[in-house]
């Protein structure tokens, strides 16, 4: 296995890193453990679950499908720059909190970050939308229900 | 003076959620550690075979790898895992124990089975060097088919014979006379599969050995850290106080996270103590398919008695149960199987049976449901055929067999998981079934709906059924409760969760008694070192067990607060109350002291305390139930069926359920929509699909097929609540219930819909599936 190595310069949440990556780390890998970003979560390493998602200039993107040495001078969010702190949530965030639109919270970060995209570009969505959008990222705990409502909250919330 | 119950019972926002929103909750994986190792597990890729030969000599010499152990290597710690949950005391029972071993030595059993263990400096090195292990192995034939395992000659383990790792009968009455008298006998065979829990977080392990301290430190996905600590210290040769497991989030459990002793829970802290580094591991999905625990199947050939008027006489049931390799947790699963098959009926005798046989398939453990759902799709499918031989509606078969409410505690002469003798606490079980009639149409369906849609050429049908659940099981929980300097209330309980919401329900107990609020409240679940005693998430039992020793304990600080105040303020406990953080003499403005003054006070700095005077504001206390508490309910459907490709929607789905008192509506609503999904997925999408050579055909979230928000319905929840006696707070656990009934909802409204009985086509199996339904139906074609 070759183990050369790639220069980078990527945009995370905003903050630019420089480093040097190995051509096959998972963009998922990159994240959590080299930029220490956690938050995004693995999942299924195979592109079904859904919750590495991470917003890549602007789309949804599973980081498990990604090497890290693709994102040179690209920008990338993760649920880490969703909301300035704990005390300021995102709406979306605020509404899966007040929904109740998690258990273990393990797939909530891809789901936050596929929702948010999707929102910014269906502002008002129905119900069979959302289950349309949201069969992307497998939730265990929740049976999506709580997702749904928190999502057309969140949704109305950032209409106003 | 009273308590206020401003937040017990109320839809309370969760304490947890702002740290798993904002990425900041530590899970497993997020342990990093200076100069930690990273370990890759080689497994067999054959399901059975004898090892010749595992030369790791070029995998060891690979730069960047620091060791590579085989069984041969571990020596004297090398030895199977201890047996979990010893079989209950039933007389004639029969009980072989063959536990899992650390590193498979002369014979690997399954699939996934680890051989060997690379240690590298990083996991991407450790799974190269995995390529570098050369293994030599003899294949044995795979034993798969449940009867062909006990008639053949392959053995999964070389001195058992049939593969029998169990056979119990339990029986009630006399069902032989009760048969005689019979008017109907209705016999049919039953297949019910169960599947793999698949949370999204697999299973992980960091285990740390710090030199200086003499101390082990690991972080687990696991529901029972208690247990694991005590386990692991004792095969490490080292005492409880040397070994601190910590249980962070947990990304969803579901009962195979459980104290199963892994191999890589067991290899993983032994490695750490051996190079006195930080070593990590963390399954992949692939891995998670054979390296943790499922629930699979079990074939029942059971029968009925009825009298004319469909009244039941008793059930005679014999099955097998598929137990995979070993069988570390007993029998919990199929004697939930044979208890639970009873549901809410009154079932005068019962003749249960079964054998439990080991294949050289993945360990069977429970998984959500824990073996109930096989007995209630047994009963409650032989009850729709009954209907339907007798001329009689489903639901009124149902209804004329219910336990009265005036029969409890209502004892089935069995004996149940936790050692006691199957006794409903409580239930009023006629009205669960006629809100959920009432909720899904059922009459005015059936009276016309049906057919309008029929006309239309629609096929849509109706489903009931019933179920119970033991839960809330014993032995007990412990929780401290303790006031801090800042007024903020602390509370450590053994448990662990994995998204049960404890870090609210547990705070609203508290928050309750003590008059704070519900995030002032901090729970520490899953830290051994933050609570010392208990017994695991499992069994519905959290909020029961746990949720009873946080309340007990709370009180206790509650009385603490109460003596102390009424010192401090030269007045009588009466007088006093405890409201907003403070305690205040009622009716006179300014005299009030705020809870944190109040701890300080109680661990002065100088001066005599009274004999018998404790530190601080705190208690530790327990609670254990004498036995586990029944909960109950009804789950109703409508579903369209399309007769050309056997999609389904489900256009209505209903739960009714009665768990006891209520703590957070929110949260248990949250557990009955996550369950009712996992037993849609079980009823219609999750299928481990094992050839004859036991290799998993399907072994990937892309085929394996987890329900997405397209397949689970929306859903309606109504509640009944019925207190249990078993414990102070009147409360049943709910984690299990909305999985347990779906499989025969499913069958039974899915017959509805294309008028399948009528044509004498019954589908007496789970998972069922479009591709299936077109193979059920073949006949009508």
């Amino acid at each position: 296995m070759s183990t050369q190595m790639h220069a980078i310069t990527v945009t995370v949440n905003g903050k630019q890193y420089s480093r040097q990556v190995e051509g096959r780390l998972l963009l998922s890998d990159f994240l959590r453990h080299d930029l220490l970003l956690a938050g995004t979560h693995v999942g299924c390493e195979h592109g079904v679950c859904g919750a590495c998602t991470v917003i890549f200039d602007g789309a949804p993107v599973r980081s498990c499908l990604m090497f890290a040495a693709q994102t040179d001078g690209h920008r990338i969010e993760t649920v880490e720059g969703l909301a300035a702190d704990r005390d300021h949530l995102h709406p979306l965030q605020q509404a899966m909190r007040d929904c109740h639109g998690l258990q273990c919270g393990y797939c909530t970060p891809g789901i936050l970050m596929t929702m948010k995209v999707f929102l910014e570009d269906n502002p008002n969505p129905d119900e069979a939308q959302i289950r349309e959008a949201l069969s992307g990222n497998l939730c265990r705990c929740t049976g999506y229900q709580h997702i749904v409502e928190a999502v057309q909250l969140a949704a109305e919330r950032m209409r106003k | 003076m009273n308590v206020a119950t401003r937040n017990f019972g109320a839809p309370i926002r969760r304490n947890e959620d702002p740290r798993l929103l904002s990425g900041q909750a530590l899970f497993v994986d997020d342990v990093e550690l200076p100069g930690m190792l990273y370990a890759a597990f080689l497994r067999s890729n054959v399901a059975h075979a004898r090892i010749r030969s595992i030369d790791v000599a070029a995998a060891r010499a690979r730069d960047g790898v620091a060791a590579v152990y085989t069984a041969a290597d571990l020596g004297d710690y090398w030895a199977p895992g201890p047996l979990l949950v010893p079989p209950p005391p039933i007389e004639g029972i029969t009980f072989n124990q063959r536990t899992q071993v650390p590193l498979a030595k002369d014979k690997v059993r399954h699939v996934g089975e680890p051989l060997a263990v690379v240690l590298a400096q990083s996991r991407y090195l450790a799974e190269d060097a995995l390529n570098d292990i050369a293994v030599e192995l003899d294949p044995l034939p795979a034993v798969v088919d449940l009867e062909k395992a006990l008639t053949g000659e392959a053995r999964v383990h070389d001195d058992v014979r049939g593969n029998v790792a169990a056979r119990v009968r339990q029986c009630r009455g006399d069902y032989a006379a009760a048969r005689s008298r019979a008017k109907h006998v209705i016999a049919r065979r039953f297949h019910y599969d169960h599947g793999a829990s698949s949370p999204i977080e697999t299973r992980g392990i960091v285990a740390s050995w710090d030199a200086r301290a003499n101390q082990l430190t690991i972080w687990d996905t696991t529901q029972a850290p208690v247990f694991l600590r005590n386990g692991l210290a004792g095969m490490l040769g080292l005492s409880e106080r040397q070994v601190r497991v910590i249980a962070p989030f947990v990304g969803g459990g579901f009962g195979p996270k459980i104290m199963l002793f892994y191999p890589e829970e067991v290899v993983i802290p032994w490695a750490a103590k051996r190079h006195n580094c930080p070593i990590k591991w963390i399954e992949d999905r692939l891995e998670h398919f054979f390296a943790t625990t499922q629930e699979r199947g079990q074939t029942h050939d059971a029968e009925i008695a009825l009298d004319a008027d469909g009244r039941i006489l008793g059930v005679k049931d014999v099955f097998l149960h598929d137990t995979g390799a070993y069988n570390p947790y007993g029998l919990t699963v199929p004697i939930n199987s044979q208890c639970t098959l009873l549901g809410p009926y009154v079932i005068p005798s019962y003749d249960s049976t079964f054998t439990a046989i080991f294949t050289t398939k993945p360990i069977v453990t429970p998984y959500r449901g824990a073996g109930r759902q096989h007995g209630v799709f047994v009963i409650e499918r032989l009850l729709d055929i009954a209907a339907h031989e007798l001329k009689i509606d489903r639901v009124e078969i149902r209804r004329s067999n219910l336990i009265p409410p005036d029969a409890f505690p209502y004892n089935n002469e069995i004996i149940y998981q936790d050692f006691a003798p199957l006794t409903y606490d409580s239930g009023n079980y006629e009205p669960i079934l006629d809100k959920a009639l009432a909720m899904i149409g059922y009459r005015t369906f059936l009276a016309g709906e049906q057919q309008k849609l029929r006309a239309q050429g629609r096929h849509v049908g109706v489903g009931v059924a019933c179920y119970v659940e033991g839960t809330g099981i014993g032995p007990y929980e412990g929780a401290k409760v303790q006031v801090q300097a800042n007024g903020r209330v602390s509370v450590a309980t053994g448990i662990g969760t994995q998204g049960q919401g404890h870090f609210t329900s547990f705070a609203q107990i508290v928050a309750d008694q003590l008059g704070v609020e519900v995030p002032d409240v901090d729970i520490v679940t899953g830290d051994t070192d933050q609570f010392y005693w208990g017994a695991g998430t499992f069994a519905s039992r959290g909020a029961v067990v746990a949720g009873n020793a946080v309340n007990e304990a709370a009180k206790a600080v509650r009385q603490k607060i109460l003596k102390l105040a009424a010192e401090h303020f030269e007045c009588a406990e009466e007088d006093l109350e405890i409201a907003n953080g403070e305690v205040s003499v009622t009716g006179v403005p300014g005299q009030a002291i705020k809870l944190g003054a109040l701890a300080l006070k109680a661990n002065p700095m100088r001066g005599a305390v009274k004999p018998g005077a404790e530190p601080g504001l705190e208690s530790t206390q327990y609670f254990g139930p004498p036995s586990g508490a029944t909960a109950s309910g009804v789950h109703a459907m409508i579903v369209e069926v399309d007769p050309q490709t056997f999609a389904l929607d489900v256009l209505k789905y209903v739960v009714v359920h009665d768990c006891g008192t209520v703590i957070n509506p929110l949260i248990l609503a949250g557990q009955i929509h996550g369950g009712v999904a996992q037993g849609v997925g079980n009823a219609f999408y999750e299928r481990l699909v094992f050839d004859d050579d036991g290799q998993l055909l399907n072994a990937s979230l892309a085929d394996y097929l987890l329900p997405t928000a397209l397949e689970v319905p929306h859903m309606d929840i109504a509640h009944t609540v019925t207190v249990s006696p078993l414990n102070p707070l009147g409360i049943k656990g709910a984690g299990e219930a909305g999985a347990i009934p779906v499989g025969p909802l499913f069958a039974q409204a899915i017959e509805d819909a294309l008028g399948l009985l009528d044509r004498d086509v019954e589908l007496n199996e789970i998972p069922l599936s479009p591709g299936r339904l077109f193979e059920l139906t073949a006949k009508l074609r």
